[in-house]
């Protein structure tokens, strides 16, 4: 038990307050408490302005809290003899588009930046890197080309390595399918799920999609307006899709469509949230009704 | 919040100098600007204290915000203070140590001073009450005679106005990628020069990358807009000189005789 | 004949080495053919690198195609003289908002085109005042771009390009950086000027929801159109979609799925409501069989 507490991010009481006596002063986020544990695999929604991005970046300690405390392991970040450095490593944070950091020569460089800064030896820092390219599925054959030069889904990849390649024990991603195609977008959500499932990193999925969120996560945690609206499995959340709706958070659409039907005397399980589980449900209510 | 800082200062309210012609702003600065040189005397300084804090008042801007610009050039100010107290000769007041300080130096330390922040409050003055837009379209009209000698004002103005709209874009971006780096345990802030120098590349490489594409686009955007260069545009917000801007005129040519006629009159 | 003309259009961007030799070629665009009606919303759809942003920079001759010829309100786009009407004849907007917005004050955005093209100052004060109330951000007109959200920026980028008083407006992914609020907000004011103001909407995406309302759709896939047809056609073909790197709406995906477990369902279903309703029906059906079954027996 205790040791479970110790392998857990921890936000205490979180108050945070943007540009604080100046004329733009603003509350982003109000009394917001909740536990991360290792291995889990979150979503967190919320419209634009919600809060999310600033979340996020006090998870790792790029953002300090006005009040409250975030607890790593049990340990205050910002306690004077805490080493950021090394939260950083095992809370990776991937911003949205991050082919926009791209910088160096070649692939392989750029992704040797992160263990390079952790002291990493370049040797071990190459491994690293090719470790973390094989796990976002980046062929060998791109490493010593210039990050440029590859295609959108490529360079994203790239990034998203580029973080992985600190060896994380939690992965957070800011809306990482933003821009890409059908495909291309599948693509990143398998890899980040088969992350989770191969090498159980917590993964902490930062989106708009309620589609992309319904599909791969245990748990969500809903925001609005800097205040956290729902955490629990996402049958519960989208539950409540009318308050979701009245948030600016459409639940999936399949959530509306059962809904619908039950209303027109179906006898469906309102609380499929993929295409999948909807398909069955419906079946099996058809049967009945047949 | 990178986003919120304004260039150039600007201070949104509705007053007489507000409402003036940009051209008329930068004129009239120019000529109270030559104003403070004409002048050593006590009078002088009264006369464009009188000048300086009537347009003061009629601006409807905080003392505090003029007052600011004064911040940015203290270090300046101190230094010529210290070098106009002890390098001038004159009749010793104080000696401290091998350094004298003399009447003269005293006198000339204020006066320099006291011209150095008087420049400085009418230029805010005039920033302050002059949206950056305006100020380009009031330069673009005044430099508009070396079109003559192939100087491209136009295109110059339109180059002035799209940098200040991107510079806030550009502040941002270099406040996330700088976030995103750190996040890779890049660290901006230890280490000698040399190092913090080389820290920089990681920040500036995708700094530079973006601003080139957000240039291309612009560029391309533009275009599709039918943008072909100054030739053949019509304004929007054409400048037009009112009965303030006359009586503008006026009262500074009027301020800057005075001024002349005094310092004749004392001699 | 069509507004926008396509006839067996190529275009291929050339690679230069230091030299200034040509190093690699790549066909972008490979014999397109189409014909966009007047007043028709157009939507054409396709994968990252499928070509459909280089075909609408040729809409507005930003690009000229290498071979074929494109004709927009029947002229020319080779034709150098033909460049300005073409842009003044098909607006266009982009995906990135920020990238677009060439002033600091909205209005002054807007009126940017017009005082391009010479228009006189009070007539671009009156086209300013219609574009921002025909996009809704009329109270915003003296606000600064940098404070508006995504969905507004682009609604501002709208307004600048409707004040060019254009037959038809081209977007090129206008709402790929878009939160799914902003998304809407675009699609609205998009819905709104081809039905109220009867503006030809070329609408390119990769989004299929956005596509639903569309007239006609257009799917890309290595440079050539593979698909054209109505938005229930289109969707209605789940799995030559998946393989050109495209999806279907959950919707359509659900009643495709059904179908394929033996419902009955109508192919190409595009609407909630649709499913529920056809749903019904299958339910009404299947009880009639069930009683007329019972009295049989």
């Amino acid at each position: 038990m205790e040791n479970q507490y110790k392998m857990s991010l921890k936000l205490e009481q979180i108050n945070y307050i943007y540009g604080t006596h100046t004329a733009y002063e603003m509350q982003a986020l109000t009394d917001i408490s909740l536990e991360i544990h290792k291995g889990e695999f979150i979503g967190v929604i919320g419209h634009t302005g919600s809060g999310k991005s600033t979340l996020m970046q006090l998870l790792n300690g790029l953002e300090k809290p006005s009040s409250g405390r975030v607890l790593f392991e049990g340990k205050d970040i910002w306690a004077e003899d805490f080493d950021r450095k090394m939260l950083r490593s095992k809370v990776g944070l991937v911003f949205q588009y991050p082919e926009h950091q791209l910088f160096e020569t070649d692939v392989l460089s750029d992704v040797c930046f992160g263990p390079r800064n952790l002291g990493c030896s370049l040797e071990e820092a190459r491994e690293r890197a090719k470790k973390a390219l094989a796990m976002t599925g980046i062929d060998e054959k791109y490493f010593a080309d210039s990050p440029f030069d590859l295609s959108g889904g490529q360079k994203r990849r790239v990034a998203i390595a580029g973080v992985l390649a600190m060896q994380p024990d939690y992965l957070i991603l800011d809306e990482p399918t933003a821009g890409l195609d059908p495909k291309g977008r599948d693509e990143i959500l398998e890899q980040i799920a088969k992350l989770h499932r191969e090498n159980g990193i917590a993964v902490l999925l930062v989106s708009h999609s309620m589609e992309d969120v319904a599909n791969y996560v245990d748990r969500i945690i809903a925001l609005n307006q800097g205040r956290l609206m729902y955490d629990d499995v996402p049958k519960a959340v989208f539950a409540h899709y009318r308050e979701l709706a009245e948030a600016g958070l459409a639940a999936p659409n399949v959530t509306h469509i059962l809904h619908s039907l039950r209303e027109r005397g179906f006898d469906v399980d309102t609380e499929a949230v993929t295409v999948e589980d909807a398909r069955d449900t419906i079946l099996k209510a058809m049967e009945k009704s047949v | 919040m990178i986003r919120d800082i304004t260039i150039g200062q600007y201070y949104p309210a509705e007053s007489v100098l507000h409402r003036l012609d940009p051209r008329t702003k930068i004129l009239c600065t120019l000529l109270y600007i030559i104003s403070l040189f004409l002048f050593q005397e006590w009078t002088g300084y009264l006369i464009a204290t009188v000048f300086l804090c009537t347009a003061i008042l009629l601006s409807k801007v905080p003392v505090t915000f003029i007052f600011r610009g004064v911040k940015a050039i203290m270090v300046l100010l101190v230094i010529t203070v210290v070098f106009n107290l002890f390098l001038i000769p004159g009749e010793p007041v104080v000696r401290i140590w091998k350094l004298t300080i003399t009447d003269q130096g005293i006198r000339t330390a204020v006066f320099t001073a006291f011209r150095l922040i008087y420049l400085i409050f009418g230029s805010s003055l005039m920033t302050l009450t002059t949206t950056p837009n305006q100020l380009t379209d009031g330069l673009e009209r005044l430099l508009g005679p070396l079109r003559v000698f192939r100087v491209p004002v136009s295109e110059l103005a339109m180059m002035m106005s799209i940098a200040l709209r991107f510079i806030p874009i550009l502040l941002e971006e270099t406040d996330k990628i700088m976030k995103a780096q750190t996040a890779r345990g890049a660290d901006f802030e230890s280490g000698n020069m040399i190092k913090k120098a080389k820290s920089l590349v990681p920040l500036l490489v995708p700094l530079f990358v973006s601003a080139f594409r957000r240039a291309a686009d612009l560029a391309m955007a533009m275009e599709a807009r039918c943008y072909r260069g100054g030739s053949g545009r019509t304004k929007m917000k054409p400048l037009a000189y009112g009965r303030r801007d006359a009586f503008a005129y006026l009262i500074t040519v009027a301020y800057l005789l005075l001024l002349i006629g005094v310092m004749r009159f004392t001699k | 004949m069509g507004i926008i003309r396509a006839k067996e259009v190529g275009y291929s961007y050339k690679r230069l080495n230091d030299q200034g030799e040509v190093e690699s070629v790549r066909q972008a665009l490979n014999n397109i053919t189409l014909d966009v009606a007047a007043g028709d919303f157009i939507a054409i759809l396709g994968h990252n690198g499928s070509g459909k942003s280089t075909l609408a920079k040729h809409f507005n001759a930003i690009l000229a195609p290498n071979e074929g010829t494109l004709w927009v309100d029947g002229k020319d786009s080779r034709q150098p003289e033909n460049v300005w009407d073409i842009r003044r004849t098909a607006g266009m907007v982009f995906q990135n908002p920020d990238n677009q917005i060439i002033s600091g004050v909205v209005e002054e955005d807007v009126g940017f085109g017009p005082e391009n093209m010479g228009v006189p100052t009070e007539e671009i004060w009156r086209r300013v005042e219609e574009s921002l109330r025909a996009v809704g951000m009329y109270k915003f007109r003296r606000h600064s771009p940098n404070k508006l959200s995504g969905g507004q920026k682009q609604r501002v980028a709208i307004a600048g390009v409707v004040a060019m008083r254009p037959k038809c407006i081209v977007l090129d992914e206008p709402t790929a950086m878009l939160d799914p609020t902003g998304r809407k907000e675009v699609l609205k004011t998009v819905g709104v000027l081809n039905k109220k103001e009867g503006m030809t909407i070329i609408l390119i995406t990769h989004y299929m929801e956005e596509v639903v309302s569309a007239d006609k759709v257009f799917v890309m896939d290595q440079g050539e159109v593979v698909m054209e047809g109505t938005p229930r056609e289109i969707f209605s073909q789940v799995e030559r979609l998946k393989s050109y790197r495209l999806d279907v709406p959950q919707v359509t995906l659900l009643a495709y799925e059904l179908r394929k477990q033996g419902i009955p369902l109508p192919e190409g279903v595009l609407t909630n409501e649709e499913l529920v309703e056809a749903l019904c029906r299958v339910r009404a059906a299947g009880e009639k069989q069930f009683t007329e079954n019972g009295e049989s027996v």
